[in-house]
């Protein structure tokens, strides 16, 4: 009894207590857990990844690592062209990626910058396992066993990894000795090495790239010269004599001959410029904007338009709301006054456009309002429009807002009228009892109470309008369209999706500080979507 | 005995480097393709019988073949490929091939020979503009006009200036909402040879010279985006002339009556295809190799023929196409490759297009945004 007592007073109690709210929280955590997952997962997560491809530019540094850190040095002011060494870091970058398939979807990338430059990565994609034969085919002359692939295995591969057993190797992997000795061969091999390996010949019957020849030479004739060490045998001894002998080629030579363009400063200037793993560039060309090597400069007078779209969007959309407000405000006020059985069915009418698709409403209007359509010939018929002026209401602005005013409309009325509902009739009554005309009556008793109606319906509306797709692509010509069908055209057509994810982000951005402006102007807690 | 060894090495050669041989193959095969007239004819031409021969086969169209290259994409970034074979435009599948998204091939290796033994590559030709494409047909872009408009008083559009010359031939034009081909018939009209075309509009001046083209007719132009759109507003007479594909413009000519005419003058020829997406497990590879096989081969390119107006990509098909399979008309001078429609035909580079593509669109939507 007396142990009891205990347990209920003081801390015994308290933390009894929480133990049971901890409970309960945690049991009504557990019942949104699925929502919460399931909109992490379908919607916070997939859009997070999608903004952040709006910066990302990490693929010109992952596919040519070695000429994007060779580059850093080199000034356009001074040299119009990049030295050898950038355009042998180049050849060696560009076989591993032509071997993986990636060099054309940098091209693409670059291709967004600065036109003309994804051909020349398809051309030089297919030239470039020819540079180096030069060095290749000498080597080859002076001793036929640098042809052998086991030559090289036995050279560069660390032995633990030989003696494994030949069926099961692990991935390959250099010698210590090698990596120090000649390090650039050692650099390329391992790139061809861990391909060869998984390509259905594997390793073993695989010559090396001309670029892994070109690279031993470079090795072997560099100043000072490289401490062979336990690696010298007579077929590298013989090598190393020989190799400051050789006819050499020029890799920048073979680049200009395989595509003019690699001659280019411009192009140079371009990769140079975009090397950062992280780049502005899709926000400045959201922005009309241009990121050139001499600093941040406006787009081509005759390329702006995202601007443009965007103030179009944004004022089409308040347009396409106030139509709603002015619609839908005494549609509303009747629907909350008339008697329930009547204003049930005009309910139904008003969410009837709701069981009917999208694109059927739309195509709807297309025919409505064309020239040779019906709202004109009924024009024409009763003389109002001459038969060769009909009114050009369609594939126009004009068309995207009656169109969308008409699909939204329901998103207006429907908060509106639930707004009313709650509005006490006698309210009105009483203002008129007390002397005011009918004006005086709605203006200053009945319309401040809706407005929260008002409010809630214009939310909706424009953050629904502002990224409607469907309706201006249909209707909108080319005055009617809005940034959206800018996004679309990204994602599908173009496939720029990081210019597409900029486009987004800003677009997320301007609601959300409407948003924002919103509550501070009116109050979000005067917004009501019912009772 | 003989015969049979020497046919199996020829079938082991054939699938050496792709897959083994005697593999086991996948039975369901998803196929993407762009739906309508065009999907029929190939499901009428090709999968029937293909399924008629393999019971166990069970094959679904998906008709996703316009976004083809950013869902391939995003497929490919999730690391879940359902398709097994797409159709795409030459256009697309340069950037599928280019993304590294679509497998190459070796079209000796892969496809039927023609009958006389002309090997693949040559049968096709020029047509295989990649080495992830795999032609099945040409089609042009082309335009049509209406032969009901009293306003151009008796005269009929001859060339393919007609469509900038507003004074002879006034009313509403129809054209597609892009670049491509309107930029080409702008400068052709402007006094360009077709041969210097591209490297005119290479350059900003040759640029300026076909926007300023395409100006004297842009309050006068409706933009369409879907084919569909367009054949649909010559057939209203919202609009008096414009472009649309050669097949559209047949199957509203001669199978739905509607008073239009084409003008075959400068049509811009375009391939269509097949790619496979890079990636596919070995089984559902076989497959699709297995039926790549069949699909194309000469007679079924012949045989899709019957069905639509586009021309089969194999020259050896050509001779083998007869009549239509409803209507029982000639299918031959519907074809755009027919000699009397291609007297004048503009050929599009594709490779390009791939490099100027991004910049002359943000140009060309600038200036209809203006």
């Amino acid at each position: 009894m007396a142990e009891q007592m205990m347990a209920a007073d003081g801390r015994t109690l308290k933390s009894s207590l929480n133990r049971a709210l901890r409970r309960q929280k945690l049991r009504a955590l557990l019942l949104i857990a699925p929502l919460l997952l399931f909109i992490m997962v379908t919607f916070v997560i997939p859009i997070g990844q999608m903004l952040f491809r709006s910066v990302e530019n990490q693929i010109v540094s992952d596919t040519i690592p070695r000429t994007v850190q060779e580059l850093a040095s080199w000034d356009a002011r001074t040299d119009p062209l990049p030295d050898e060494a950038v355009f042998i870091s180049f050849a060696k970058d560009m076989m591993t990626a032509v071997e993986e398939r990636r060099h054309t979807r940098l091209g693409s990338r670059l291709n967004y910058e600065n036109a003309g430059i994804s051909s020349q990565f398809r051309r030089s994609g297919r030239d470039v396992a020819d540079m180096g034969e030069v060095i290749a085919d000498q080597f080859i002359a002076l001793n036929p066993a640098w042809e052998e692939p086991e030559t090289w295995v036995t050279l560069l591969a660390d032995p633990d990894w030989i003696a494994a057993d030949p069926d099961d190797r692990p991935a390959f992997e250099l010698s210590d000795t090698a990596r120090t000795a000649l390090p650039r061969t050692s650099d390329v091999y391992a790139e061809f090495a861990r391909l060869a390996q998984d390509s259905p010949r594997g390793l073993a019957r695989s010559q090396p790239w001309n670029m892994v020849y070109f690279a031993l030479h470079e090795d072997l004739t560099a100043t000072p010269a490289p401490d062979l060490g336990t690696l010298a045998s007579p077929l590298l001894t013989e090598a190393a004599t020989a190799a400051s002998g050789f006819e050499t080629e020029s890799i920048r030579d073979a680049f200009i001959a395989s595509s003019r363009g690699w001659g280019d400063t411009a192009l140079w200037q371009t990769i140079q410029t975009y090397s950062p793993p992280y780049t502005a560039s899709y926000f400045l060309t959201a922005v009309d904007l241009r990121q050139t090597p001499d600093g941040i400069e406006r787009a081509a007078e005759n390329q702006q338009i995202y601007v443009r779209l965007f103030i179009r969007t944004l004022v089409m959309s308040l347009t396409i709301m106030g139509a709603c407000i002015l619609l839908g405000y005494p549609v509303a006020w009747m629907l909350a006054n008339l008697p329930s059985r009547q204003a049930n069915l005009m309910l139904i009418l008003v969410l009837l456009p709701f069981w009917t698709s999208l694109l059927v409403r739309t195509s709807a209007w297309k025919v409505l309002l064309q020239q040779q359509g019906v709202i004109n010939d009924l024009l024409v018929w009763i003389g109002l429009v001459a038969d060769d002026n009909r009114l050009t209401m369609i594939n126009n602005a004009t068309g995207t807002i009656i169109a969308m005013t008409h699909i939204l409309l329901p998103f207006m009325i429907l908060p509106l009228y639930s707004v009313m509902k709650t509005i006490p009739p006698s309210y009105l009554r009483a203002a008129k009892s007390l002397g005011a005309t009918n004006w005086t009556a709605f203006w200053r008793v009945y319309f401040p109470q809706s407005v929260p109606g008002i409010g809630a319906g214009s939310i909706l509306v424009f953050i629904l309008s502002i990224g409607y797709y469907i309706t201006p692509e249909i209707v909108g010509g080319t005055s009617g369209i809005f940034i959206s069908n800018r996004i679309a055209y990204h994602i599908s057509s173009s496939l720029n999706w990081g210019l597409a994810a900029a486009l987004g982000t800003i677009l997320l951005v301007v609601v959300m500080a409407l948003y924002w402006a919103y509550d501070r102007i009116v109050g979000i807690d005067n917004v009501k979507l019912g009772g | 005995m003989k015969l049979t060894k020497a046919m199996m090495a020829t079938t082991a050669l054939t699938l050496a480097g792709t897959t083994a041989f005697a593999q086991e193959m996948a039975n369901d095969m998803t196929i993407v393709s762009w739906g309508g007239a065009y999907q029929a004819s190939q499901d009428n031409a090709y999968l029937q019988p293909y399924l008629a021969a393999n019971p166990d086969v069970r094959a679904n169209w998906d008709e996703s073949s316009p976004e083809a290259v950013a869902r391939l994409r995003a497929m490919d970034e999730a690391g879940n490929l359902t398709w097994d074979l797409v159709d795409v435009v030459a256009a697309d599948a340069l950037r599928l091939c280019d993304e590294g998204l679509a497998m190459e091939v070796d079209h000796d290796a892969i496809l039927a020979a023609a009958p006389d033994g002309t090997p693949a590559t040559e049968d096709f030709g020029d047509l295989i503009i990649s080495d992830c494409f795999i032609p099945q047909i040409a089609y042009s872009t082309t335009n049509a006009y209406r032969t009901d408009v009293a306003a151009w008083n008796g005269e009929t559009p001859g060339d393919i200036c007609a469509l900038f010359d507003l004074e002879t031939f006034p009313g509403t034009r129809t054209l597609q909402r892009q670049p491509i081909d309107n930029l080409e018939w702008a400068l052709i009209c402007d006094g360009v040879a077709f041969e210097d075309v591209y490297d005119t509009l290479e350059t900003t001046e040759g640029q300026d010279r076909a926007f300023a083209k395409l100006d004297t007719i842009k309050d006068s132009t409706i933009w369409w985006t879907s084919a569909a759109e367009s054949i649909q507003s010559l057939a209203d007479g919202e609009a008096v002339m414009g472009s649309s594909y050669n097949g559209r413009f047949f199957s509203a000519i001669v199978e739905q009556n509607q008073p239009l005419e084409m003008l075959w003058d400068a049509q811009v020829y375009d391939l269509d295809g097949w790619i496979i997406p890079a990636g596919l497990p070995e089984d559902r590879l076989a497959r699709v190799l297995d039926f790549l096989f069949f699909a194309t081969d000469t007679q079924r390119l012949a045989d899709q023929a019957a069905y639509i107006s586009y021309g089969p990509a194999r020259a050896s098909s050509a001779p083998l196409v007869s009549t239509h399979a409803e209507l029982g008309i000639e299918m031959a001078p519907h074809m755009p490759t027919n000699p009397d429609n291609a007297t004048n035909a503009f050929v599009q580079n594709y490779l390009w297009w791939a490099d100027y593509r991004d910049d002359l669109d943000a140009r060309f939507q600038a200036w209809l945004a203006q």
